[in-house]
């Protein structure tokens, strides 16, 4: 286990010694008094310095959040009270929700990172205080005049701590907002915040490094365009392997009718490489005209944990390549963020794209109407749509040593809406699947507690805390159907479930769907399948065995 | 708790301050006609105001937050209130909130148990309470527009008879006077009661509770216990509708106080988070339709950015990609 986290019998002792989930005593102490504290696991290390350089960023510097100088820049104070005007101009949303909170107390308990550390200032209502307290007392007059009533306080360096650690103690999953009487979103806070902690150089390294490779080559992981291609062709070997199918898909090629845009974690990250072996299987089974892009080659976008600029600056070369390369359309592969930049800012911020054509599966001649201005569809509703019209042929039983659970995630879940289309997928590739407890899935669904660029090795203690409530809900459906396998449509999903499932649930195993509908495809003219994509062997299928069907 | 001690000090001296004016120093005209008037214009402009105020900043994102399955295939069925895809189901939606508190009635309570175990349980008292207190007051300001007219309409009239329907004192009983006594008085509890709300809150969140507690206190007992003459206080309140300035009659002591807080919390009003009144209608993650990809939603500002191109990136790797077969704009 990782040396940022404890040992998971300390962690189960702490939960188990606190008789509540609000942890301390708080009686005559008010949120505002207690000191941040900054320990080994609870905090990311700081962009380094060329990153920040080569992004054209504030303040590039070495520091740490455990130094008690964190060098802000001069005049920092007038940056960010000025930063927060001008946004508070731009944002209704901002301006809205810093007004209108009642403090009603609804969201308090229903972010996972207040379930899992017990921290006050994690319930959602006291994370936007920290920006409310410093408005009211620069903004409204009356509150001005009630100082000291309403709650207010000057912005300080502590604040600035206070800020980073908190707004980085949120993964942006928006689960606060669905009890919320009025809709608070502590997401559209968080993101505002951590904006304005980029302007003094506040930041994160896990974040900052991809959105600069991203930037720069195309994708987070920095994969350049020759590397790129040989990972997937390294794939197309390994599906050679075990189905002896070779499927080809090509790059960069112009007049294909779709391009196809995944998280590049799918093209060089374990689990996810599965799930694009899952794509790959896919679309030469129903014989789609497709291209990948090296250089549109992330769906993700990290930029929307920077700022809203940078979000739109990535995502702008998704169109850009689509138009470059005649498509008619884009398909989307398994992401949550990328879905709800896709979903609810890309058409917006660098639309309309007015060059592409409304999408219409080639297979089914299923007009996707919900995507007519973005022309962007997710590829599970582009499955489902198929199996729907029975265009695949599907074995489930191949996934029979599977037994599956469904974990949503948060911004498919609250910032997109799509819950059954995954659900259908998952039912028609895999015949066992049981849902988590009805407050841990759909609108209700648990984050998996490294969203949001959270998802570095050095956040280990946070990560593992927050992730709790949903490896609870896991290991409940573990402990009563025998589930051993998790399925999700989201990379980062991917890249940080296997280490919290080995941390709280061992002997629970992380997939894509579409990995899993990579197993159950019969593809024409393959081999005797007798291992999974991840050369595990099925249940049922073993060599030497006669076959059922 | 000295949060919770400050407001109702406050309130305490407020109401004091007319006690001692009328009672004392006969600035009747004063707490009758000069304050009522004053704070119905703050509370009309300065809920005005603060409405323009957000009106006037733009939506640049579509951002509902989508609580239900969208609109996506023919036969996948969309959850249209919570998933909404047109304006209409959209205003339905924000309405429900408004009248039902329909996101409050979906309110859980987590809780720890041995082996680090959480659990989620159905939790509808802030939801009850909430809505109680709500419904309550506006039956109680609704009823008491009787005051402002010669002719009490048949419906207030109605609505009036229906609240005190159990007629089982003298003079009737308003269900509405012991639920909305019973709500404020719950609300105030579970902030003081409650670890974490006591956390959460500020003494801008305890001031209006005691302030609408007293309020409803001394209305209650001057209608059961002082039984204090309405005649005059009907006077005064058709002089204030028809803006003849005459001093008031003799009314008791006890009204300027009601009277009077009612002015405070009037002023207080568009200053406070009582804004939430309108801000509920306005809030992007719900009164927005979750239909961005079908219908482009436009931001007035979109901030023009300048991207990495393609041809910027091909330049960079022309040699690399010609290499790995790819094909290249120029050689």
């Amino acid at each position: 286990m990782s040396k940022y986290a404890p040992k998971v019998s300390e962690l189960k002792k702490e939960f188990d010694e606190k008789p509540t989930i609000l942890k301390g005593n708080y009686l005559d102490k008010e949120w505002w008094d207690i000191p941040v504290e900054f320990r080994e696991g609870n905090w990311c290390f700081p962009a380094k310095p060329e990153v920040l350089e080569s992004l054209g960023f504030a303040n590039p510097r070495k520091w740490a959040a455990t130094d008690q100088d964190w060098k802000l820049p001069s005049g920092w104070k007038k940056t960010i009270s000025e930063g927060l005007k001008s946004r508070l101009k731009k944002y209704r949303s901002l301006k809205l929700f810093l007004d209108t909170c009642v403090r009603c107390g609804a969201c308090a308990d229903k972010c996972h990172f207040f379930l899992g550390t017990g921290d006050p200032k994690n319930m959602p209502v006291v994370r936007a205080e920290l920006i409310r307290s410093v408005y009211r007392n620069d903004f409204p007059l009356a509150e001005k005049i009630l100082k000291g009533f309403s709650g207010s306080r000057k912005l300080t360096t502590e604040v600035i701590k206070e800020w980073h650690m908190y707004f980085n103690q949120c993964t942006e999953c928006r689960r606060c907002s669905v009890f919320c009487p009025f809709g608070i979103d502590t997401a559209e806070i968080t993101m505002l915040a951590r904006e304005l902690l980029n302007l003094i150089g506040v930041n994160n390294n896990w974040i900052l490094e991809p959105v600069s490779n991203c930037n720069r080559t195309g994708n987070h992981l920095g994969i350049e365009p020759h590397t790129f291609v040989q990972n997937i062709e390294s794939l197309v070997e390994d599906i050679e392997d075990i189905t002896g199918v070779t499927v080809k898909p090509t790059f960069n090629r112009k007049g294909a009718e779709v391009l196809f845009i995944t998280p590049s974690g799918d093209v060089f990250g374990d689990p996810g490489v599965y799930t694009m072996m899952g794509y790959l299987l896919l679309f030469h089974h129903i014989g789609l005209d497709y291209t990948i892009s090296t250089y549109a080659s992330e769906g993700g976008n990290f930029g929307m944990f920077t700022s809203n600029d940078m979000m739109k600056k990535l995502n702008a070369k998704m169109y850009h390549e689509a138009k470059r390369l005649g498509v008619k359309w884009i398909l989307g592969g398994e992401c949550g963020h990328m879905w709800r930049v896709v979903h609810q800012y890309m058409d917006t911020m660098n639309g309309p794209a007015d060059f592409l054509e409304q999408p219409v599966s080639p297979i089914t001649g299923t007009k996707f109407t919900n995507a007519a201005s973005t022309k962007m569809v997710h590829i599970a509703e582009f499955t489902a749509d198929l199996i729907h019209h029975k265009k695949l042929k599907l074995d489930p039983t191949r996934n029979d040593h599977l037994r599956t659970t469904f974990h949503d995630s948060c911004n498919i879940a609250r910032g997109m809406g799509m819950f059954d289309e995954p659900r259908y997928v998952l039912q028609n590739v895999c015949k066992r699947f049981h849902e988590m407890p009805e407050n841990t899935i759909r609108e209700q669904t648990f984050c998996c507690g490294s969203g949001s660029g959270l998802n570095t090795e050095e956040y280990m203690d946070i990560r593992m805390r927050g992730g709790l409530p949903r490896a609870n809900a896991v290991k409940h459906v573990k402990d009563k159907h025998q589930v051993n396998s998790l399925v999700t449509i989201c990379a980062i999903d991917r890249a940080s479930l296997p280490t919290l499932m080995n941390y709280w649930v061992p002997g629970v195993s992380v997939y894509g769907l579409h990995e899993l509908v990579g197993n159950a495809l019969v593809m024409q003219g393959e081999k005797k399948r007798t291992e999974d994509l991840r050369e595990n062997p099925m249940a049922g299928f073993e060599d030497g065995e006669e076959d059922d069907e | 708790m000295k949060k919770a001690l400050i407001p109702l000090l406050m309130v305490a001296v407020l109401a004091l301050i007319p006690y001692i004016g009328v009672r004392y120093a006969g600035l009747g005209y004063l707490f009758g006609i000069v304050i009522p008037y004053s704070a119905m214009a703050v509370l009309i402009c300065g809920f005005m105001s603060r409405m323009a105020d957000w009106l006037r900043r733009p939506v640049p994102f579509c951002i509902p937050t989508t609580c239900g399955q969208e609109k996506s295939l023919d036969w996948i069925r969309q959850d249209k209130l919570e998933s909404p895809s047109s304006f209409f189901y959209a205003a339905a939606r924000v309405l429900s909130e408004v009248f039902f508190f329909r996101s409050l009635f979906r309110n859980t309570r987590s809780e720890l148990h041995k082996g680090s175990n959480l659990t989620y349980g159905s939790n509808k008292w802030l939801w009850l309470g909430g809505l109680a207190f709500h419904w309550s007051l506006l039956v109680i300001v609704l009823r008491h527009a009787r005051f402002f007219f010669i002719m009490v309409p048949d419906s207030l009239q109605y609505l009036d008879d229906a609240d005190r329907f159990l007629d089982v004192t003298l003079p009737a009983f308003y269900m509405t006077d012991a639920l909305v006594l019973a709500a404020v008085t719950f609300l105030l509890l579970r902030r003081i009661r409650d670890a974490r709300m006591r956390v959460i809150s500020l003494p801008t969140d305890f001031f209006p509770l005691f302030l609408i507690m007293a309020i409803v206190v001394l209305g209650i007992s001057m209608r059961y216990v002082t039984k204090v003459d309405v005649m005059p206080v009907k006077a005064l309140m058709m002089n204030l509708v028809n803006f003849t300035f005459e001093p008031p009659g003799e009314i008791g002591t006890l009204f300027y106080v009601h009277l009077f807080l009612i002015c405070v919390l009037a002023i207080y009003f568009p200053f406070s988070k009582l804004m939430h009144m309108g801000g509920i209608f306005l809030s992007p993650t719900r009164n927005q339709a979750n239909n961005s990809r079908a219908k482009r939603h436009r931001n007035p500002w979109n901030s023009a950015i300048k991207f990495r191109s393609y041809a910027e990136y091909e330049d960079d790797y022309r040699e690399k990609m010609k290499k790995a077969k790819l094909p290249v704009e120029k050689q």
